[in-house]
């Protein structure tokens, strides 16, 4: 028979060969997870999905579903699938609180991971306090503000923001052999930016910098001229802007209209359009990961940015890359993730404890929780500048992105 | 003491806010003084004519002197049917600030919906240039935005005051009854001036779709400068909204210019008690 003489030519030797191959190939395969099962582990969160912040609560949205969605295909949690429940808080803090009153009592979830902004923040930790339930936050400005025992903050600016950003703003221009001499201080009222904008002119005061112009303006101010036209006036060396979202495209327009562009200028909470921005060209930032190397040299780095670069451009983002917002949404995740699979435990007190006492890896790198009020213990952060319409790393230089410098006169 | 170049630049700045604000101002203050009617939803109808505007200059590609004269006619029949609605019902002046009201909520419900709470910003060639004079920098649309405000106040206070429809409207105004009894059309008088005023909104919208940014929540940040304008300005007088707004506009740009601009807030309501204390003429 055709298939008989077809199997006699294979020789004992060949055979044996073919079976040790497949058993090597089975060894080094990677490990493919067994689908979760059992019942599904609850975990719940309210996003600002409208109202005013929903253009940065969709970037937590998209990220906290493709967490789940990788999660689960990867073995889920415990090896029982996650079941994610998210809630529109509206950009209203006293919405925030009812949806976790919710969350906790009526939908009965597991865990809970904070929402977007300070003030949500705070209404939202009432509650996981009032419930004792693990509250991990990635967006909360105020640091000193967070004072429930079982908050973890999944940021790495360190207990004390407001002293070691401005610091390390300075150092990053001290870098280059010519400080600035002169600052003009420009913030919004919003709670977090005063409070980090007051840290910038007490640092910038100690390190003898010369403030020549101090100017605030209210949430919402829609006339930006007159203090472009002031800023033009004092012509620092330097202008720091405590700003949120557009904040600073609108004062960079009014800037331009007076034909004046900053030396070196900084942006708090810029929205992640600024860097596309012509006259933002040079603007420094915040940031603990980019689409850029070297965030993007780890495995899971680039492959969140490449998935998340691929869901936002799908969403219509404006600026449809990854950063540091959506960065510290992911951390939050990982932190939940790591405290659960390393006591293999629900239990809020048990979560807490562990994470009390260790360190995660998360995307940011290495953190503990040791900083007061459950931060971490060190500013962890880096100094991002937009260059081509596109926000880069630049310093610390060992930490930016190859090949790229800070701009600076 | 600040250089006298920051002043001057401010009151350049403030001169053209003011001429936005007037510009806004007109439609309400026609619709409260000759119609008595309380229009909020005039703030939501400008608003949407800027998200129109942006709509079709960003996604549609149609330049914003093609899509205005759209917009306009659009709005101007709305205001026709808004008004028809109104007198369908008999609605009385305070119950109009309420159905408004309650239409300029449904109008940002709308917008967040059809294009989200994201910021929209209608990049243009000409958004940042501006004309230099010495040392006065005038941003070129901001500077249209005023002439546009000026020559619709003039042509609208010089229609109201020579023509016959005008001065009709007017007299409406001051009695309906009687005008009416003169044999003056009332009725089809303010079908006519509540579509201008709904068109004044897109006329607005269309210069704030091209100088500022825009989120759905924007409706509100208008309202309390705007209202102080049209009572500066005097109920129903199209030359006095734009004189207004530039009275509102300098004195918050020279605030913010002089003092700090977290103070500008408190400008417009402290004008307007300080006018109603002294009560000038106009007022």
């Amino acid at each position: 028979m055709p298939t008989k003489t077809r199997l006699s030519r294979w020789s004992r030797r060949q055979v044996v060969a073919g079976l040790g191959g497949l058993a090597a190939y089975a060894a080094i395969r990677p490990a493919r997870a067994e689908a979760p099962s059992g019942a599904p582990i609850k975990i719940g969160q309210a996003l600002a999905l409208t109202g005013p912040f929903a253009q940065t609560g969709l970037v937590h949205k998209i990220v906290s579903e493709y967490f789940v969605e990788r999660l689960n295909k990867h073995g889920g949690l415990l090896g029982r699938p996650v079941e994610y429940t998210l809630l529109d808080d509206q950009s209203k803090p006293d919405v925030s609180r009812t949806l976790y009153e919710r969350l906790i009592t009526s939908d009965k979830v597991d865990l809970i991971l904070g929402p977007y902004g300070t003030a949500s923040i705070l209404a939202a930790m009432g509650v996981a306090q009032r419930y004792r339930k693990v509250f991990i936050q990635n967006t909360m400005g105020i640091s000193a503000l967070a004072t429930y025992e079982w908050h973890f903050s999944a940021l790495v600016s360190g207990p004390e923001p407001q002293h070691t950003l401005p610091n390390k703003i300075l150092d990053c221009y001290a870098s280059t052999g010519n400080p600035p001499k002169t600052i003009a201080v420009v913030t919004s009222k919003f709670p977090s930016a005063e409070d980090m904008t007051k840290g910038m002119q007490l640092v910038a005061k100690d390190r003898g910098l010369t403030e020549v112009a101090f100017l605030e303006y209210d949430v919402g101010n829609r006339d930006y001229g007159p203090i472009a036209a002031r800023i033009k006036d004092a012509d620092p060396d330097f202008m720091f802007m405590g700003c949120l979202g557009v904040e600073g495209n609108q004062l960079l327009e009014a800037l331009s209209q007076v034909g004046y562009s900053p030396k070196r200028h900084f942006y708090l909470y810029p929205s992640g359009l600024l860097a596309a921005y012509p006259p933002a060209d040079r603007a420094l930032s915040l940031t603990n990961f980019e689409d850029v190397p070297p965030y993007t040299a780890s495995p899971e780095g680039a492959e969140f940015a490449a998935a998340f670069d691929a869901k936002a451009k799908e969403q219509g983002l404006p600026y449809p890359y990854v950063d540091s917002q959506a960065g510290n949404e992911y951390s939050g995740w990982q932190i939940l993730v790591a405290a659960v699979t390393a006591t293999k435990s629900l239990d809020d007190k048990t979560l807490a404890q562990w994470l009390d006492q260790n360190s995660v890896d998360t995307l940011a790198g290495r953190r503990n929780f040791k900083g007061k009020w459950h931060t971490s213990e060190a500013d962890l952060q880096q100094m991002r500048q937009a260059q081509k319409g596109r926000w880069v790393a630049v310093f610390p230089q060992d930490k930016a992105t190859p090949g790229v410098k800070l701009i600076a006169p | 003491m600040p250089h006298l170049s920051l002043i001057e630049q401010s009151l350049v700045t403030g001169l053209l806010s003011g001429g936005l604000y007037g510009l806004l101002a007109l439609g309400l203050s026609m619709s409260w003084g000759l119609l008595r009617l309380v229009n909020i939803g005039h703030f939501a109808m400008a608003l949407l004519g800027a998200y129109l505007t942006w709509f079709m200059g960003t996604q549609l590609g149609i330049a914003p002197w093609l899509s205005g004269p759209i917009i306009i006619a659009a709005f101007f029949l709305y205001g026709i049917a808004l008004h028809w609605v109104f007198m369908r019902f008999g609605v009385t002046e305070m119950q109009s600030m309420l159905i408004t009201f309650a239409l300029a909520v449904i109008v940002e419900a709308s917008i967040q919906t059809l294009w989200t709470a994201d910021f929209r910003r209608f990049e243009t060639p000409w958004g940042r240039q501006s004309w230099i004079a010495g040392s006065l920098y005038v941003p070129k649309l901001n500077l249209l935005a005023f002439l546009v405000a000026a020559l619709l106040a003039a042509s609208t206070w010089a229609w109201l005051r020579y023509t016959y429809v005008g001065r009709a409207l007017r007299a409406c105004a001051e009695d309906a009854p009687i005008a009416t009894a003169f044999g003056i059309n009332h009725r089809g008088l303010s079908f006519l001036l509540s579509g201008l005023c709904a068109a004044y909104a897109a006329v607005a919208g269309l210069f704030i779709a091209l100088v500022a940014t825009l989120a759905p929540s924007e409706i509100w940040t208008w309202i309390g400068v705007v209202f102080a304008v049209v009572i500066i300005g005097r109920l129903g007088n199209p030359l006095g909204a734009l004189a207004g707004g530039i009275l509102i506009g300098v004195c918050e740009a020279l605030t913010m210019a002089m003092v700090n601009p977290s103070w500008a807030p408190l400008v417009s309501f402290s004008v307007l008690i300080a006018l109603l204390l002294f009560r000038p003429r106009w007022i």
